[in-house]
């Protein structure tokens, strides 16, 4: 099997860990496809210099041939399935009830900062009108 | 950068991250025990895929550009700790995104479409609401 074959039956199983396996359906939500392209655009970027400067080298036979940033296409898919499986274990284990909390931001002096401001903003610009 | 060409793209991949940590409070590192379990399943799945991708030819690592300290199965440790950074990296990165569109404390229907279904107020229907309803800490 090539590494193309294996990259594209990777991306299928994530998915199907995804929806059917652990049920956490994160290919269908926006706060999935909000992080992905964050994450894939830093991994054009370590990814890049690790076949760039030839830390790791494919089989030519292997891949199709097709380059993104000197990373053969396929590390995309696997990227992708390594993401999607990460993320959908965490997302399980969350639902399962492991470690809910203390959720993401809670406590953060910044964000509540931003958020008191907004606030502010709002009301000034609606009077009595304050949600 | 030699034989720590690799540990160094690693180490600049989890300083690019770790901040958030700290910043925006994701709280993953505090929920070390869920992270834990996160890593042990991707690097069980992952390793073995990279295993048997070693053993089929599909690639290789450069000794002169890896720390040299090989695992059974001409598996590089600067490898395996990829499976390691990487996720921690993804999970920094989802809890970031979550942190700044939904804070917590705000009301969140089950319709949200920016929830992901693990909050702490989602009662899903059916067999998960037991689970649901185990918080533990």
């Amino acid at each position: 099997m090539s590494y193309t074959v294996a990259a594209l039956l990777g991306v299928v199983a994530a998915v199907l860990v995804d929806l059917v396996v652990l049920r956490t359906r994160l290919v269908l939500r926006a706060v999935f496809w909000a992080t992905y392209p964050i994450i894939v655009g830093f991994q054009l970027l370590s990814n890049g210099i690790l076949t760039g400067r030839d830390i790791v080298r494919y089989d030519p036979a292997a891949i199709v041939g097709l380059r993104i940033a000197y990373a053969p296409v396929e590390d995309l898919l696997f990227g992708f399935a390594m993401v999607l499986f990460t993320l959908s274990v965490w997302v399980w284990l969350g639902r399962r009830g492991v470690q809910r909390t203390p959720a993401a931001g809670e406590g953060d002096w910044l964000l509540a900062r931003l958020r008191r401001r907004r606030r502010a903003r709002q009301s000034a610009a609606a009077p009595g009108d304050e949600h | 950068m030699g034989q720590l060409s690799y540990l160094a793209v690693l180490a600049g991949c989890l300083f690019a991250a770790i901040w958030l940590e700290p910043v925006l409070r994701v709280n993953v590192l505090r929920r070390w025990r869920r992270l834990s379990l996160t890593l042990l399943a991707v690097v069980v799945v992952f390793v073995a895929w990279d295993l048997a991708a070693i053993a089929a030819g599909h690639w290789s690592f450069d000794p002169a550009q890896t720390t040299g300290v090989l695992l059974p199965g001409q598996l590089p440790l600067d490898e395996l700790l990829f499976f390691v950074v990487v996720p921690i990296c993804t999970v920094l990165g989802f809890e970031a995104v979550r942190a700044v569109r939904t804070p917590p404390g705000r009301p969140r229907r089950p319709d949200d479409r920016w929830s992901a279904g693990d909050e702490a107020d989602h009662r899903p229907a059916g067999d998960e609401a037991d689970a649901g309803r185990r918080r533990v800490r």
